[in-house]
């Protein structure tokens, strides 16, 4: 499963997503919203993206996670509209039979969204200012 | 041709709209960057953007067609 939405993400019910009886092992990611960024210190971002690109890229991603890990559920959602610091921006969530598995895949799924969803963020700076994010080579 | 142009994120703001409808003697991607780049000031080039026609990824060589809804993706910065 993966989606894009404006409301924030309820933790609780994508975790319980992950339930099945032969998951052994469950990993999840949160990306929060930091105080600072670049040496420059932050206080909220905004996030834009191309939803109908985004969501099929990102079914794309899981679906692969899928292939290349043994897996139960393999799930992720991120957030567009403006978030404040320590709202969750992006969370990715895996079960599997064993922890290598759980820990692989998860961490795919959240390289790969950073890496290929069409989803860009605005950050705002306690100075006033505010740009647009466009890294030159792969996030960190 | 016609095409339908969406804007995100820098390319946005540069344009100064989320989207517009593009008259154009461009008939790839190609050609249509150059020219809108040219309109609307955008810095980036070719190789640091992705390119989607009609929702999907393509290349820029992709052919276009009339009313294509073409998409210029700069560098994506999400999580």
């Amino acid at each position: 499963m993966f989606a894009i939405g404006e409301a924030p993400i309820d933790v609780v019910r994508l975790h319980q997503g992950l339930e099945a009886d032969g998951a052994g092992a469950v990993v999840c990611f949160e990306g929060r919203v930091r105080n600072y960024n670049d040496g420059r210190a932050v206080n909220g971002l905004s996030y834009q993206a191309y939803i109908e690109l985004a969501e099929a890229e990102g079914r794309r991603i899981v679906e692969e996670a899928r292939g290349r890990f043994k897996v139960e559920r393999v799930s992720c959602v991120h957030r567009v509209g403006d978030l404040a610091l320590g709202d969750v921006a992006v969370w990715a969530g895996v079960s599997a039979g064993h922890r290598g598995a759980a820990f692989d895949a998860c961490r795919y799924v959240i390289d790969q969204v950073k890496a290929r969803v069409p989803i860009w963020k605005r950050e705002h700076y306690v100075e006033g200012t505010s740009e647009w994010l466009h890294p030159d080579s792969a996030p960190k | 041709m016609n095409y339908r142009l969406l804007y995100f994120a820098s390319l946005c703001d540069a344009a100064g709209r989320a989207e517009e409808q593009v008259a154009s003697d461009a008939r790839d991607v190609t050609a249509l960057y150059a020219e809108l780049a040219a309109r609307h000031g955008f810095t980036f080039t070719p190789d640091r953007l992705r390119v989607a026609v009609n929702g999907a990824f393509t290349d820029w060589n992709h052919r276009l067609a009339d009313n294509d809804e073409v998409v210029f993706l700069p560098p994506v910065s999400g999580g």
